[in-house]
């Protein structure tokens, strides 16, 4: 009987590593930039052209920065959590809207509504680098000191918003 | 004959390629660069090979950095700033990594391990005993009749 007690270890061991290996994404790869000041930018809105933002104009504010763009099909996906949420005004919504042309953008957010407070154009998507953008969309939760908090890989669920990014926010706002 | 123009057609479009590229060494360079770093889309193919929309952006970074003049280790820093030490093929040693660099010589020393201590185990087993004249007769008996040079009484002839 015994002899057996060390094979069915490594077995168990074996099926433990796999088990956990099991319900990891592959596809979210960590993000060095939470816990780092966000990187600087300087970008045209998408509305209005002629205007510029930096983030350094949201300083003392707890905001969100998700990155978009219409021919991204998860933002649609996304999309109805963003308005509802813009709707609670809890925090101010920017978007970044990636490697997108301007008129297809504005005509996507007129059909599916708007719920960024403005969003800026990252046209050849050299900013998106910067915040290590990999797919779209992409959302990072900045605090009143301009460091990135949490960063969501991915479509934005009404559950990683409760459990994760508000519960996060409240915190950063006191 | 269309086989011919095709072919004629690639070769062209191949060295229109090459003519915008700046000199070998730098190419190399670069061609380097890229194979050491990830797709972050793909997962699995390197910068080099992958045709991502990305890949394709973060190609060009590595090109317009090694342009500017920077040395091979900012440009790889710079990827590592943005995209985390995923971004390399080759992850660096550190400690959490350790168990991945050190994991298989440790599974190779344990099965070392194991191996010799099987097989000293077997060398100090001690030996069965011969058989019994009697017990040999009767495998004889029930085996079939003795092969030549022994004889069914166990001894030698």
């Amino acid at each position: 009987m015994k002899r057996f007690l060390v094979p069915l270890a490594v077995f168990a061991l074996l099926v433990g590593f796999l088990a956990v290996g099991l319900t990891l994404n592959p596809r979210e790869v960590p993000s060095p930039l939470v816990g780092k000041t966000a990187p600087a930018f300087d970008l045209p809105l998408l509305s209005q052209p002629d205007k510029r933002f930096v983030p350094a104009d949201m300083r003392g504010k707890v905001w969100l920065l998700n990155v978009w763009a219409s021919w991204c099909v998860s933002c649609r996906d996304e999309h109805p959590v963003l308005v509802d949420l813009s709707k609670k005004g809890v925090l101010p919504i920017l978007g970044l809207n990636y490697k997108d042309k301007g008129d297809e953008a504005q005509r996507w957010l007129r059909q599916f509504g708007d719920p960024y407070q403005f969003s800026v154009v990252d046209a050849d998507g050299r900013t998106g680098i910067d915040y290590g953008v990999y797919g779209v969309p992409e959302t990072y939760l900045i605090d009143a000191e301009g460091v990135i908090r949490f960063k969501q890989i991915g479509p934005l669920t009404p559950a990683v918003l409760e459990q994760k990014l508000l519960p996060l926010a409240m915190a950063l706002k006191k | 004959m269309t086989r011919t123009v095709i072919l004629i057609l690639l070769l062209f479009a191949c060295s229109a390629g090459r003519a915008q590229e700046s000199n070998p060494q730098t190419e190399n360079r670069i061609r380097q660069l890229e194979e050491k770093l990830r797709c972050l889309v793909c997962l699995n193919q390197t910068l080099a090979d992958s045709n991502a929309e990305l890949a394709g952006d973060l190609r060009k970074q590595v090109r317009d950095q090694v342009a500017a003049g920077r040395s091979d280790g900012e440009v790889v820093a710079f990827m590592v700033q943005r995209y985390g030490d995923f971004v390399l093929y080759e992850p660096p040693f550190k400690a959490t990594t350790a168990l991945l660099w050190l994991g298989p010589f440790l599974l190779l020393a344990a099965g070392a391990g194991f191996l010799i201590f099987a097989v000293r185990r077997r060398r100090n087993a001690p030996q069965e005993p011969a058989l019994l004249p009697d017990e040999k007769r009767l495998v004889y008996r029930v085996l079939g009749p003795a092969p030549p040079g022994e004889n069914p009484d166990g001894h030698r002839q």
